[in-house]
Order: structure tokens, then sequence, then C-alpha cells
């Protein structure tokens, strides 16, 4: 298993997106990259990072947060898709408001730490899904009519259905997950996940660069706790 | 004559006949997605620039609502020329209300000069760190030096609270053990300061 966390985020394949989105956002991006599935505890190690990070953030980098680069690249990414960043906060302004409230940035589990870290570290949002429930690459498209968010074992009961044209994160056959929004029921990685699969939006105004950092950063954590 | 007795052409043929115009609606939706950028920036900046002070709803809704679900998708112009004008309109309103507070912080630092000057002519006026614009607890107060007794002669001075007070308030005394910030707490008694206790 440790060498499959050898990979380098590098390597992540490139997502595809939509005809009609891509004309409007030239700059939408996703990679994503398939990986044994961890869960559990974080080791000590892991929240001491946590704790380190939560000692260093401040009141005033929470107000001035929205003026970085790439937290104002998700703001303005947020407008354009019809979002207000104030209400739903990006990943960063989020997290920068769990941690004024409870204090510090608290474990969470393993994969939820790991995807905090990578988050703190580049501004750069990542998600995971359970890779059993993937067919094919993923990508970004907007709904079809009458389209449901997410598998559960009794079929398609109680799935929430897709508004027309919402934009949501998909592979070849069905949606995942809403664009920054929810995972699909039934798709998050659980305990019985084998495999997951990481992926990342990149939003005009965020360096390539970030993107692969923030997948590093992810695989680091995780692979640290594996080894 | 013949002209006005020709009957009118119907709505089909006056579709025929008029010449196809493609709008470039791509174009006009990039260039309104530019100006929220800007907006969106020029707001955040005014937000960095009046907080923690000015209270203000900085909140401009989004326009992704299909039929009253929220949720991202691909603006269409009006919807966008909407935002654009919503964040403009908000954006006025935050610097007049930036330009307000900065006028009342204005009139306040006057204000404490004056009674820094004539102190008797101010009697008991108090103006708050807070109201001059400053990330401090104190406030600057007008008050009788010595009491009653200056009050009846007229001694007036300004007075300058000390900041803060502690955010968890005072540590209830533990006997025999040394507590923080240099204080030494004895059995015997109170706790005194660590320089008498070692008889520095």
């Amino acid at each position: 298993m440790t060498s499959e966390w050898q990979t380098p985020a590098g390597e992540a394949a490139v997502g595809w997106i939509a005809d009609d989105v891509a004309a409007e956002f030239p700059e939408l991006g996703l990679r994503f990259l398939e990986v044994p599935a961890v869960g559990g505890r974080s080791p000590q190690s892991i929240r001491d990072r946590l704790a380190f990070l939560s000692n260093r953030f401040r009141g005033a980098q929470a107000v001035t947060m929205r003026q970085d680069p790439i937290p104002w690249a998700y703001r303005v990414f947020y407008r354009h898709i019809g979002l207000d960043p104030d209400e739903q906060r990006t990943p960063l302004e989020a997290l920068a408001v769990r941690r004024l409230l409870e204090g510090a940035f608290r474990s969470q589990g393993l994969l939820e730490d790991a995807r905090t870290l990578a988050l703190l570290e580049t501004g750069v949002p990542i998600w995971a899904v359970d890779a059993a429930h993937r067919t094919g690459a993923l990508g970004i498209r907007p709904a079809e009519p009458g389209e449901l968010l997410g598998r559960t074992a009794r079929g398609t009961t109680g799935l929430p259905k897709l508004p027309r044209g919402r934009l949501v994160v998909a592979d070849s056959v069905r949606p995942l997950a809403v664009l920054f929004g929810d995972l699909g029921a039934g798709l998050e990685v659980s305990s019985g996940s084998e495999r997951m699969v990481l992926f990342s939006v990149q939003v005009a105004g965020v360096p390539e660069l970030h993107v692969e950092e923030a997948l590093w950063n992810c695989l680091e954590v995780l692979a640290e706790a594996v080894r | 004559m013949d002209l006005l007795e020709r009957p009118l052409p119907t709505t089909p043929d006056v579709r025929r006949a008029a010449p196809a115009v493609e709008l470039d609606e791509r174009a006009a939706r990039h260039s309104l997605r530019q100006q929220v950028s800007k907006l969106e920036g020029e707001l955040c900046a005014a937000f960095t620039t009046a907080s923690p002070f000015l209270q203000f709803d900085w909140s401009v809704p989004g326009r992704g609502g299909v039929r009253g679900v929220h949720g991202p998708r691909i603006l269409g112009i009006g919807e966008l020329e909407a935002l654009r004008d919503a964040l403009a309109e908000h954006l006025r309103s935050a610097r007049m209300a930036m330009t307000e507070r900065a006028e009342l912080e204005g009139a306040n630092r006057r204000l404490v000069e004056s009674m820094l000057l004539e102190p008797g002519r101010h009697k008991f006026v108090r103006v708050r760190s807070e109201d001059l614009g400053e990330r401090a607890c104190g406030a600057w107060e007008v008050r009788p030096r010595l009491g009653l007794v200056g009050m009846l002669m007229g001694w007036w001075q300004v007075k300058l609270s000390s900041g803060c007070p502690l955010a968890t308030g005072p540590r209830p005394e533990r006997r025999g053990s040394t507590v923080q910030l240099g204080l030494t707490a004895t059995s015997s008694g109170p706790a005194k300061p660590q320089a008498l206790v070692s008889g520095n």
C-alpha cells in the first residue's frame, strides 16, 4: 500500500469540463487522484500540526483573508456562479470561522484533518468521494433535468432531485457532488471504503501549482499516518 | 394609393424578412463578470478597512436561486446585471456608512481635544476610545478632582480609563500557591508583588 502513496500529486488526472461551462469559465479546472481509502483517528503528530496552526491563526487574519489572492479568487467565482460568499462561505473562510468559534482547528479524523491541513497551507479545497461509486473520469457540468444526487442501497428513494443547470461534479454516469456544495448521499468515504478519489477545483486566479500542492499536501499527511 | 391598399405582411413574413442579428451574449456576460470581480474586490477592501467598528450588513444575496433553491449555476445576462447593480449599490452604501463613521470619529477627536483644553466646560462628558476609531477599551472622561470637593471648587480633569477588563474576570485566590503575573499568594495573607516578597 505504501508504494501507492508515492504517487506524486503532479500526476493527478485532469478532469473534463463541459463545453458550455468551459466557454463561460475558461480557467475552471478539476484535478483528481485515486488513492487507498484511510480513516480513523489522526496520529499525534498531525494533531500537533493542527494545534500549531491554530495557535498561529489570529482574528485579524480572518478579517483580511478575503483580500488574499486565493480566497479572493474563490469568492469571486462564487459570485459568478450565483452564490453569496458571505452566506455560503468559501472553504477557507468557513474554516476560519470554525477556528474562531471553536477556539482551535479540532481534529475530526485523519481524512478531514488532511483536507484541513492542505486547505490551510494552500487555500485550495479538496474533497473526497468513495471510489467504488466512480465510473470514468471526473468533471464539471450542469445537471440534466430530473437527475438525482447520491446513491443509496434502496435505489433512488429519498434522493434530492437537482434543478436543471445546477453545476455539479460528476463522473461519466452520475453527479457526485454539487460544485462547492454537498457530496451526494452515500458517496462519502466511510469505514467500508477501500479506495477514494480526492479532487480539487481550480478557478480563475488560482495557479495550477497551488492545486497540485494542495493535493500533494493532503497525500503527504495521509502517507505520514499510513507509515 | 396602391401602396396604402396593399395588405400588411403577416408575422411569419416579417420574421423571414428581418435580418439575422446574433447578439454576442457571451462577451457581454464576460464583461459583466469582470465588473462583478472588480466590485467584489472593492467590497472586500471596504470590509477590511471598516472592520471591526462599522456595523454593516456586508452580505449581497447571490443570484443562484432556481425555484427558490440556491445553488451554483451559469448566470444569464439579466442576473449578472442585477448582481452587479446590487454589489455597486451595496458598495456605495458601505462607503457612505464609512464616511459617516469617519466624520463621527473626527468629531469625537475634536471633542476630546476641547475636553483637554477646557475640562470645566465638558463636565462628565465621556468618549470611548472605540468611538475614536482606536482598538482599545479605554474611555476619556471629564471628572472632578478629589470628588465632591473638586465639584464644588470647579477642579475638573480629563481621565483616561485603563484598558480592557480581563477576559475571564479576576481569578479566585488559591491558598499556598504561586499565581501568575509575578504575584505570590501566601497562606497568611493576600497576594503581594514578587519584588516585595524577595526583599528587593
